[in-house]
């Protein structure tokens, strides 16, 4: 268990002065991961929101060595800097130990960028791969992703007079990532920041390549009030919407179990991009979407009690 | 030592002695080879490398650029398609000045789908930032991979040693090879000025840069293009020197006395060399010029090697499907603009997808060009040669 006190006294790894908006979940995960770490650490990032907010030349808000290199190869560049680390352990050229994150958004990871990332776990680069998800492509104006979730307004699939949103259901990605074996993999979200760090300190732990897939709000494309992020990431958690869970060794673990396992409806009214549903002449997309939570959590729960 | 071996072999055996900190790599007819025999040194302990079997060309050239951003010495190798998967991070690597050589093979592009030599792919690349080199034979090759690790890294920018598909990557050929201690001892160890493991001296690489700063960037990476031919040239002193073999940047093959002369890249210039001893037995002064080093491209030494004769067939083995020919030619051409002496030009754009060259037609570009110089008019400056319905 991390202390808040103790995170509160170190020194910022991602540091404030960058341009994301009010509210942004991006630069929290950022800001919560790289304070977890208890090692140095060499950070990547795939094109995207939290590569464009936080690196406008002359500025950086990393306080740690970091490189961006494209949008679908960020898991392919920390590889290779792995590798060369790996190298110059192994001639004696570097003694201290080391860690890497690579940080990609859902477009980076989910899409354009999921072949890089199962070419890193498969050779088992040790690098911790979080995907900062929120569910849409918002760098470059708010277009659908395969981790956006039905029903959803994006410009991309729009809310319409005959089509009311996304019409497909969410890829589940943490799952692919699963299903290669990662040392550590798991979801978790900013406004559990607990569950969030201790996770990080257990992937970096890992002897292996690890993953962390965090629900990360956006308050632009999710079309919230700033001061909502963390309260929609909590009933993310509520809802069922998003699990916190981990996976190692084989076996699946529920890190929060809601008291009340709430309607979805409760997530959705809180954001704007999915408005249009409450409007639409039946129910179906939000059965939908309703029906895909409970087959996952119910599915989860068989999981984690095996 | 004196071998039997293929290009690619050569190239392997030359990866072999780098001993590079990180190769990544993904294999692709006709280059598969260097990547077989080096994982083959990899598993068997010849080298220490740290190998990283890439899950595509895209990926392999990415973690190129991380491994070489960290400060590695880092190789890879590919062909044709391969290259044209990397393209957008061939930009990327060079805009990064990360020093990495590829041993690339020349594969013609689809489509139609092929494996066979031209040099559609790397000319594709022309504009990419990558020092490009383009060798005649399996010695060449070899020697050139060597050296461009050292170019590269002087430089701060990657290298592109070229083959061509199966004439030079299967053909097995004499080699002289440098004793395995030679090597590390001609290119020492990467100095880095920046590091991504220096945890203690944290930097941003590849950040944002807007209006106000990329045109400065982009100023000073071609600044550092301008300035690699003065380094090949001390790199190809220093080689010499060292080991016996010399190389220019530009070849001049009995041309200082010739009327006419054809002007190729890759391994053509090895049989335009039999061309021309054939003709001169006849007494016909021809000669050859050979573009070595394409990329940054040696203007004053082509003007100079061009300028000496009347007429010159420029040999492409691509097209720019512009309407204006062959990538030789048109840059030929451009260098001439300014020069005094404007020789007549030709282009012959010849052995597209492995398409075979002869000496006899070889040879019969130099008579063309023979009365070209006599009539001093060119009647068709561009030419597809060897082709059906032409």
């Amino acid at each position: 268990m991390a202390k808040l006190k103790e995170l509160a006294a170190q020194e910022e790894k991602f540091v404030g002065g960058h341009r994301g908006c009010a509210g942004c979940g991006a630069s929290i995960v950022a800001r919560q991961v790289l304070l977890a770490a208890q090692q140095p650490v060499v950070v990547g990032a795939a094109t995207g929101c939290l590569e464009v907010i936080s690196t406008i030349f002359p500025y950086s808000a990393w306080n740690v060595p970091y490189i961006h290199n494209a949008f679908e190869n960020v898991a392919a560049t920390m590889s290779g800097v792995e590798a060369a680390y790996r190298a110059f352990k192994k001639k004696g050229k570097i003694t201290k130990d080391l860690r890497f994150i690579a940080f990609g958004g859902d477009g980076g990871t989910y899409d354009i960028g999921l072949q890089a990332l199962s070419g890193m776990i498969e050779r088992r680069h040790r690098v911790l791969y979080i995907c900062y998800n929120n569910e849409a492509y918002m760098n470059t104006g708010i277009q659908r992703s395969s981790a956006t979730p039905r029903g959803a307004h994006t410009t991309t699939s729009p809310a319409g007079k005959v089509i009311p949103g996304k019409s497909q259901l969410r890829k589940n990605l943490t799952e692919i990532v699963i299903a290669h074996e990662p040392a550590f993999a798991a979801q978790a979200t900013i406004g559990y920041w607990n569950d969030l760090v201790t996770k990080v300190r257990k992937a970096l732990d890992a002897d292996g390549p690890s993953f962390i897939n965090v629900y990360s709000p956006c308050r632009l494309g999710w079309a919230y009030a700033p001061e909502k992020t963390i309260k929609v990431s909590k009933m993310a958690v509520e809802t069922c919407v998003w699990p916190l869970y981990e996976y190692q060794d084989g076996a699946y673990r529920i890190n929060v179990k809601p008291k009340e396992k709430r309607p979805i409806i409760e997530f959705l009214n809180m954001q704007g991009r999915f408005g249009h549903l409450f409007k639409w002449k039946d129910d179906v997309p939000i059965r939908e979407y309703q029906a895909e939570v409970d087959f996952i959590w119910n599915r989860l729960l068989k999981r984690s009690e095996s | 030592m004196i071998v039997a071996r293929t290009g690619n072999e050569a190239m392997a055996e030359a990866m072999r002695q780098i001993n590079p900190d990180v190769v990544a790599a993904y294999p692709i007819t006709p280059a598969t080879e260097v990547v077989q025999l080096f994982s083959q040194f990899v598993h068997d302990g010849m080298v220490d490398t740290e190998f990283v079997p890439a899950e595509s060309e895209h990926s392999a050239i990415s973690a190129c650029a991380g491994a070489a951003a960290a400060g590695a010495r880092v190789m890879t190798s590919t062909a044709s398609q391969g290259l044209a998967l990397m393209h957008e991070i061939l930009f990327i690597a060079a805009g990064l000045r990360a020093p990495i050589v590829i041993c690339l093979v020349n594969r013609s592009l689809s489509s139609p789908i092929n494996i066979h030599c031209d040099h559609s792919d790397t000319l594709a690349s022309r504009d990419a930032g990558w020092i490009q080199i383009y060798s005649e034979n399996a010695q060449e090759a070899y020697d050139t991979t060597i050296q461009a690790v050292k170019i590269s890294e002087a430089a701060l920018l990657p290298s592109i040693v070229t083959t061509d598909a199966f004439i030079i990557s299967h053909g097995m050929e004499r080699v002289e090879l440098l004793d395995d201690k030679e090597v590390p001892q001609f290119l020492g160890e990467r100095k880095v000025k920046y590091s991504l493991l220096d945890v203690e001296n944290p930097v941003t690489l590849g950040p944002l840069d807007l209006q106000d700063y990329f045109f400065e960037h982009k100023r000073s990476e071609i600044d550092a293009m301008n300035q690699v031919l003065p380094i090949i040239e001390k790199v190809q002193k220093e080689y010499g020197d060292r080991f016996g073999r010399y190389y220019p940047t530009v070849e001049e093959y009995k041309l200082d006395d010739a009327d006419v002369a054809v002007l190729a890249m890759g391994s053509t210039a090895g049989t335009a060399k039999v061309a021309v001893e054939r003709l001169r037995e006849k007494g016909k002064k021809v000669g050859l010029i050979r573009c070595r080093v394409y990329r940054p491209f040696p203007k004053d030494a082509m003007t100079r090697a061009i300028s000496k004769v009347k007429a010159v067939g420029i040999m492409d083995r691509s097209d720019t499907l512009s309407t204006l020919g062959g990538h030789l030619y048109n840059e030929c051409r451009s260098i001439l603009y300014d020069s005094q002496v404007k020789p007549l030009l030709k282009n012959y754009i010849y052995g597209l997808g492995g398409r075979d060259i002869s000496i006899e037609e070889i040879e019969a570009v130099y008579e063309e060009l023979l009365s070209i110089k006599k009539s001093t008019k060119v009647d068709k400056d561009i030419v597809y040669y060897g082709v059906r319905g032409e």
